[in-house]
């Protein structure tokens, strides 16, 4: 099957940093792939780069065989392409329920239906049904500022798969989380995985957390690809051990 | 008729040269710390009247008037400004320092006229009125002054940023706050500095305009305005920018007052802004600038 | 607690609405008159507000668009014209004119759509001065008639503070409605957090491009009923003194919160007034507390009125993962 996501040859310099260098990898349909690496090797510039959030000093992005390197990070939304943020990333006036909703208006109509249509642009009983896989049910009203630190990541993961996204990014979702909510946070991913049929790539430092929830894995040290493929076999690479120990 | 054309080619460099000191000021200020003075125009307007106090009041001869109204307006627009005024607003963000620089210009503004006087003022030129004759063109001696003490002005500030290790170490501060702090360069002091450059340059600005536009309390309007289109039109970070932006200003500013229509010269940074940013939002010499995460 | 607060806030909103409808009984002529230019430069405000406040882009064109939507009224009633389609006009024009200032100066990343507003009024003004063909210049235009209501005229000052203050409830109800709609959430989600917004397929460039056009389209409005209110219309108050008047008034009232521009608007035009003495004085007061509100409470006075509200009702968040972990059994 051909690739959802394509990078080829992409760099990032800013000035004389090079933050990112000549990475290319694809990501199959419906696996979750993991981006691991030591701090500074440039898995969250990557990220930005693919998504928009930055501009490629070079190669390129395809998505589905169409190329997006640089789309303004709301049209490659648009083409089902969602993330998460390292540093939450809710909107804290809004309820929890409005959060979603939010996460999922812009797919719906046009712009002057959501002027002149429903209230919560159709998403109301979408938004009820993510509160109850997230487990958010008794919060759904409560305005985001209030909620809990891991509550307001499970808000963060919840929001990302309400427009029903083909690819989710997910930068370090297990940052900060509760050692036992790890567990159930991993299994909601897994769950999504397959049931939206959503292909995942994951950044994550919480080694025990990638290997048991992605199916495979890239490694990344000072900007360049030094090792991939499956967990067990990654992690027993000395490439990856040189890395991390270097370190 | 190019004899004309010449004098006013002069004439637009000098005062381009001055919005050039005030757009640099601006941009400095801007790529080191994030700060929009919205009340630069205001800071140019304010220690002529310094000097005239010093001048009328204390009965301090010119130069020495220079010397104290100067100091006086380092130290308030420089010192004070970042202390009293940045520091305890840049952890709200940029929107509120700009709006609380809005509301310092009005401050500024109205207490000129309340506690000086609403009238225009002679401010002492620093040449004479004459023209000189040069390649048989005539140009007036005190564009030209203008012209040599700006070049003066701006080239020490060169040697000084690229020249010196504190300079060089402004313009890191400039480029990265981050990895300036991580190199151990006093990020601080870096910022004060330049709003002491900013002060600075304000305050020869003043010495240098006052004398065409008469001080005036709502100088600060029109010069702010010019100011801010030549930053934007020179590319927004780049002092260059600013030097490029200001004497093109200038220069057109001139042209149009004379050749097309003095009521809407006025209208000159506004169609250079638009144009700009709709064809080359960079500025003529900026560079594209990216957001990050 | 949150109840106390919404009945404390249900009861001030009240108790304005029967201040509102009886005030003009209250007053004399000037005060009537001084409380519809109260209404209407509500009404500007409040599409400053959208921009400034939602949106958090900062426009020093709002007395340029009040400026149009007055001179368009001014020149085609006292043409013969009647009200209604001059208000439509105001509105819609000024509307269209920030559409197309604002496209490409939001296309950049800084706040270059202050520098364009503030050189644009500066222009506007320019134009108000020297086209005396179309604005009579600095003899402006007089006699500008006020309009009939249904047959109805409402030029005595009574009737005239009635109809400012029923366009003014048009006006809020239409915002309301907008911001609760989901363009209002996107609007909010644009100030808190535009990166979050874009990554969700929120377009903020034109997100912010309509808020602009609308609070434009509000200080033409605003404009429309500033022409038969004063009835007499020079270039002079559409200089760029009012426009951060208006700015400030967002400002101080407290931008982004729906009734600020109400509070800010009577800081800004009843105060003078009452402090007559102090006249000169009243601007540079005006700015000192802007300058100090900045720096202690950029959110303005409903801000300061929210956090004091709300200080008693604040409840510790639980710590990370707790009742997450219950709801998880």
């Amino acid at each position: 099957m051909s690739a959802v996501l394509s990078v080829r040859g992409l760099k990032k310099s800013f000035g004389g940093i090079v933050a990112v260098d000549d990475v290319s990898f694809d990501v199959h349909p419906g696996e979750i792939l993991g981006i691991i690496g030591p701090n500074g090797s440039g898995k969250s510039t990557l990220f930005n780069c693919v998504l928009g959030q930055l501009s490629p000093s070079g190669g390129s992005v395809e998505l589905d065989g169409r190329e997006v390197t640089g789309m303004r990070p709301c049209d490659l939304n648009r083409l089902g392409v969602s993330r998460t943020f390292q540093l939450l990333q809710v909107f804290p006036e809004l309820s929890v329920r409005e959060n979603l909703i939010l996460a999922g208006q812009e797919h719906r109509g046009n712009m002057l239906s959501r002027l002149f249509g429903r209230r919560d642009a159709g998403l109301g009983a979408e938004a009820d049904r993510m509160i109850e896989l997230f487990r958010l049910g008794h919060l759904a009203h409560q305005k985001a500022a209030g909620l809990s630190y891991g509550q307001q990541k499970l808000l963060d993961a919840a929001m990302a798969f309400m427009a029903g996204p083909r690819l989710v990014l997910l930068d370090e979702p297990a940052g900060g989380v509760n050692p036992t909510m790890l567990v159930s946070l991993r299994e909601r991913l897994k769950a999504l995985n397959t049931e939206q049929r959503a292909t995942f790539v994951v950044i994550e430092h919480n080694m025990e957390f990638v290997m048991a929830l992605c199916t495979r894995i890239v490694v990344l040290a000072e900007g360049r690809i030094i090792a991939e493929g499956e967990p067990e076999a990654v992690r027993n690479d000395p490439n990856v051990v040189r890395a991390y120990l270097g370190h | 008729m190019l004899a004309d054309i010449l004098q006013l080619f002069v004439a637009g460099l000098a005062t381009g040269a001055i919005y050039a000191l005030v757009a640099i000021g601006f941009t400095l200020l801007w790529q080191t710390s994030q700060t929009i003075n919205f009340a630069q125009g205001e800071f140019v307007m304010l220690p002529a009247f310094f000097v005239l106090i010093a001048m009328g009041f204390f009965k301090l001869p010119f130069w020495a008037a220079v010397l104290a109204g100067g100091a006086v307006s380092v130290l308030l627009l420089g010192y004070l400004f970042k202390k009293l005024m940045v520091d305890p607003m840049i952890r709200h963000g940029v929107l509120p320092l700009v709006i609380a620089t809005i509301g310092l210009a009005i401050l500024m503004k109205e207490s000129v006229r309340e506690f000086y006087g609403a009238d225009a003022w002679p401010f002492p030129p620093l040449a004479a009125a004459t023209n000189v004759t040069v390649f048989g063109v005539s140009f007036a001696v005190q564009s030209l002054v203008v012209l040599v003490i700006s070049i003066a002005a701006v080239a020490a500030l060169q040697l000084f940023l690229n020249g010196t290790r504190t300079g060089r170490c402004m313009q890191a501060t400039a480029q990265n706050p981050t990895v300036a702090r991580l190199l151990g360069i006093p990020v601080e002091r870096m910022i004060l500095y330049t709003f002491l450059i900013n002060a600075a340059l304000v305050v020869l600005a003043s010495i240098l305009i006052t004398p065409i536009y008469l001080a005036k309390f709502t100088n600060g309007e029109l010069l702010g305005l010019y100011a801010f289109i030549a930053a934007i039109i020179g590319g927004f970070n780049q002092i260059r920018g600013a030097i490029a932006g200001g004497l093109l200003l200038g220069v057109v500013d001139n042209f149009t007052a004379v050749y097309i229509s003095s009521q809407y010269r006025m209208a000159v940074p506004l169609v250079f802004l638009i144009v700009i940013i709709l064809f080359r939002p960079q500025g003529l010499l900026g560079r594209v600038e990216e957001r990050t995460v | 607690m949150s109840r106390h607060r919404g009945a404390i806030g249900w009861g001030a909103l009240a108790a304005a609405c029967v201040f509102l409808l009886v005030a003009p009984f209250l007053f004399r002529p000037y005060g009537v008159f001084i409380l519809a230019t109260w209404a209407v430069m509500t009404i500007a405000a409040i599409g400053l507000n959208l921009t400034l406040g939602y949106a958090g882009q900062i426009s020093l064109a709002q007395a340029a668009f009040v400026g149009i939507g007055s001179y368009i009224t001014a020149y085609l009633t006292t043409r013969g014209w009647p009200f209604w389609p001059t208000y439509v006009l105001g509105g819609v024009s000024c509307f269209a004119v920030g559409w197309l200032l604002g496209y490409p100066a939001l296309r950049v990343q800084h706040h270059y759509l202050a520098f364009v507003t503030l050189a644009f009024n500066t222009v506007i003004y320019l134009v108000f001065r020297n086209e005396e063909w179309l604005t009579g210049g600095i003899y402006g235009i007089t006699n500008v008639p006020r309009p009939s209501v249904l047959g109805f005229s409402v030029a005595k000052p009574i009737p005239f503070y009635y109809f400012c203050l029923a366009h003014l409830a048009l006006v809020s109800a239409a915002t309301w409605w907008l911001l609760r709609s989901p363009w209002g959430r996107a609007f909010i989600a644009l100030r808190e957090n535009p990166i979050r917004a874009l990554s969700l397929g929120v377009d903020t460039r034109r997100y912010t491009l309509i808020a602009f056009a609308l609070g434009a389209g509000l200080g033409g409005i605003s404009g429309t009923l500033y022409a038969p209110l004063v009835q007499f219309i020079d270039p002079t108050p559409f200089a760029l003194g009012l426009s951060l008047n208006l700015l400030l008034m967002v400002v101080v009232g407290g931008s982004g919160y729906f009734f600020g521009p109400f509070l800010g608007a009577v800081v800004a035009v009843l105060l003078p007034e009452w402090t007559r003495f102090a006249q000169n004085y009243y601007l540079m007061g005006y700015a000192v507390l802007v300058m100090l509100l900045m720096v202690f409470c950029p959110s303005g006075l409903f801000g300061f009125a929210d956090r004091l509200l709300s200080a008693s009702t604040t409840r510790s968040p639980a710590e990370d993962g707790t009742p997450a972990q219950e709801a998880a059994r």
